[in-house]
């Protein structure tokens, strides 16, 4: 039974569960546990009304127990119903600053990101996630269509 | 039969009758609201007995040396931690996604930078001379000391309520605040007050002024209209943002005046660079006309007062409405607030303001006597000469585009988006006074935000002369009201600072990057 750990950059697309999917294939194969990240995307740096200002804790509040009932939650419940351990971490900032982060905290050994958006003109110009992961990654990335 | 060609004839009279009615309705408002605010105005600005200073800028003046004193020169000292402490070193990660400094800071910033920093300064030059630059520095470094105070205790007696949402600001801690200090009911009595003058405040400086300058630099650019037209799209598009909701057009604003500020700056610094031989000489006006008035009839006098009424319209230091938008920030200790938000005053004063003076000295718009040097006084009109006989955001339209001929159109395009974001965060400070007086509601909160945008139209409607005088009357008023209370709640401060540095000292507090 192997201790590894592999991180999955869970967007929640309920459209495209390929990534979750793959990434509970590979680890029960390989014995290793689970550990979803959902990033909320923020920036400490950017420019808010006063109502925002006021609002942005009840509001942060709102949004942390949204991602974690629809997205966080059924994404667990899948992996424990396939018998692959789990956890789960839902995150504000950037995206594969994040990943990067978790990753090496955890000591992950494998990467598992969704390709939905690389394929664009804009991911192209502005970058998307899986590309940054594909260029900054210090660990094997598995790019999931 | 009716003659087609007489149509266009018939319109043309048609309109110009409208027009000349419309002119009309400008100096209907005009005279009416300026007799109305007359008296309030001249209570604020009368002066000290035996003298011809103005008891309210004494006033200022005196709280923002005794706070820079009593908090042993901070604004100073600390300035590398502020500056720490706005770039996230001290931010727990475990926060994110909360009100960050920086985006407090950027709130505050954007309601303090408005008209004051682009036309009133460039009346506090006309009328006190280049020398009212030296003042107005000295009063934007000695304000940080009273933002760092009230923007502290704006985070300490703060309420959070059970929704999440969060209110602060002068109206909560003079009435918390002052409870804790044993006058609680002087408290609530300066927090009604306060709230009075801080609806004043927000229909005055922070929307007639907005709109009157706006609708002047439009003018500049397009020529001579009524001013009510103006008022009316400008009324509307806040309308349609603070009752209607429509975010959108608050937060592209939000996003652009940063960046307008910054271009702003640049462009007054690429002015300054073209005058680069006239550099030390426009320095040497501003020490010169600080200490002898350089022939400007106040003396020196005269350029203290406007520099200390211009900085502290300007900054808002001492005001109080800052430390609303700073007491939404997520942070554990109060005073770190206090810190981030004397960055204020210098961004807004001492770099922005400074600029626009230096610009308007250094492109020689003032004019000056060439035998005897000095600034040629013009008596009926109260200020100096200046080329094409303008003022206000006209005169520093005229400087910057003496040097950059295409500036004056950006610099319209800057003074709208800079008008629209500090009338938004003031509708907000203002709605925030007036619930607290009424309490919350639909109709309270409707009234409030018509009568905000009525005032929107009275504002580019009138003269500059009243609006200014009236504006700074109400925003004086704040200050006078809170201030008052600063002096009772400043022993708090002390003890919050006392500690923090303690542990910042001894590593308890924890440094994140």
């Amino acid at each position: 039974m192997s201790s590894e750990t592999f991180v999955v950059a869970y967007e929640g697309d309920p459209d495209d569960p390929n990534v979750l999917d793959y990434a509970i294939h590979r680890a029960k194969a390989e014995g290793a546990r689970l550990l979803l990240i959902h990033v909320l995307e923020w920036s400490p740096y950017s420019f808010l009304t006063p109502q925002e200002l006021e609002e942005r804790h009840g509001r942060r509040k709102q949004e942390l127990a949204r991602a974690n009932e629809v997205v966080m939650a059924p994404a667990l419940a899948k992996c424990e119903a396939a018998g692959v351990p789990a956890d789960g971490k839902i995150r504000y900032g950037q995206v594969v600053e994040l990943i990067l982060e978790e990753t090496k905290t955890a000591g992950a050994t494998v990467i598992f990101v969704g390709r939905s958006g690389s394929n664009s003109m804009a991911a192209r110009v502005f970058g998307s996630v899986p590309l940054g992961l594909a260029q900054v990654a210090p660990v094997p990335t598995v790019i999931v269509p | 039969m009716f003659d087609r060609k007489a149509f266009p004839l018939a319109a043309g009279f048609a309109l110009s009758g409208a027009a000349a009615q419309a002119q009309t309705i400008d100096e209907t408002i005009n005279s009416v609201v300026g007799a109305a605010t007359g008296p309030f105005v001249s209570f604020i600005f009368s002066p000290f007995p035996g003298t011809s200073f103005p008891w309210i800028v004494l006033w200022l003046v005196i709280a923002a040396t005794i706070f820079t004193i009593y908090f042993a020169f901070v604004q100073f000292r600390s300035f590398p931690h502020s500056i720490a402490l706005v770039s996230g070193k001290y931010s727990d990660p475990n926060d994110a996604g909360e009100v960050s400094h920086f985006q407090a800071l950027a709130t505050a910033l954007s309601g303090t930078v408005g008209l004051g920093n682009i036309a009133g300064v460039a009346v506090a030059v006309s009328i006190g001379g280049p020398g009212a630059t030296f003042w107005m520095i000295l009063a934007g470094l000695m304000g940080m000391a009273s933002k760092f105070t009230e923007c502290t205790l704006g985070v300490k007696f703060r309420n959070e309520y059970p929704d999440g949402t969060v209110s602060g600001g002068p109206m909560y801690y003079l009435s918390k605040g002052m409870a804790v200090r044993g006058f609680g009911g002087l408290g609530k009595g300066l927090a009604i007050l306060f709230a009075i003058f801080c609806v004043l405040g927000s229909l005055g400086g922070g929307n007639m002024f907005q709109a009157n300058q706006a609708h002047a630099q439009i003018v500049n650019i397009v020529g001579d209209y009524p001013g009510w037209i103006t008022g009316v799209i400008f009324a509307a598009i806040v309308f349609a943002v603070i009752v209607g909701g429509l975010k959108s057009i608050a937060q592209v604003t939000e996003k652009i005046v940063p960046f307008m500020g910054v271009l702003y700056v640049g462009t007054a610094l690429i002015v300054l660079l073209i005058n680069y031989d006239r550099i030390g000489w426009a320095f040497g006006e501003v020490f010169d006309g600080a200490f002898t008035g350089a022939g400007v009839a106040g003396g020196f006098v005269g350029a203290l007062i406007q520099g200390f009424k211009r900085a502290a319209f300007s900054n808002e230091a001492g005001v109080g409405s800052a430390a609303i938008a700073h007491s939404a920030v997520k942070t554990k200790e109060p005073i770190t607030e206090g810190f981030v938000s004397l960055l204020e005053p210098f961004i807004d004063t001492v770099v922005i303001c400074t600029m626009t003076a230096l610009v308007i000295i250094i492109t020689g718009v003032l004019q000056v006597d060439p035998e005897t040097g000095n600034y040629l006084w013009n008596a009926e009109l109260g200020r100096v000469e200046t080329v094409g006989d303008v003022s206000g955001v006209a005169l520093t339209s005229a400087a910057f585009g003496s040097a950059l001929s295409w500036f004056p159109y950006i610099l319209a395009i800057a003074v709208i988006l800079f008008a629209f974001s500090t009338m938004i965060s003031w509708s907000y400070y203002g709605l925030k006074a007036w619930t607290y007086m009424f309490g919350e509601g639909k109709a309270q909160e409707l009234s409030f935000k018509i009568l905000f945008c009525v005032f929107v139209v009275i504002g580019a409607a009138m003269n500059l002369g009243p609006v200014i005088d009236f504006s700074d009357a109400a925003i004086f008023a704040m200050a006078l009201v809170n201030i008052f209370g600063l002096y009772f709640l400043m022993p708090i401060v002390k003890a919050e600072l006392n500690s923090y540095n303690a542990r910042l000292k001894s590593g308890e507090i924890k440094r994140f990057a």
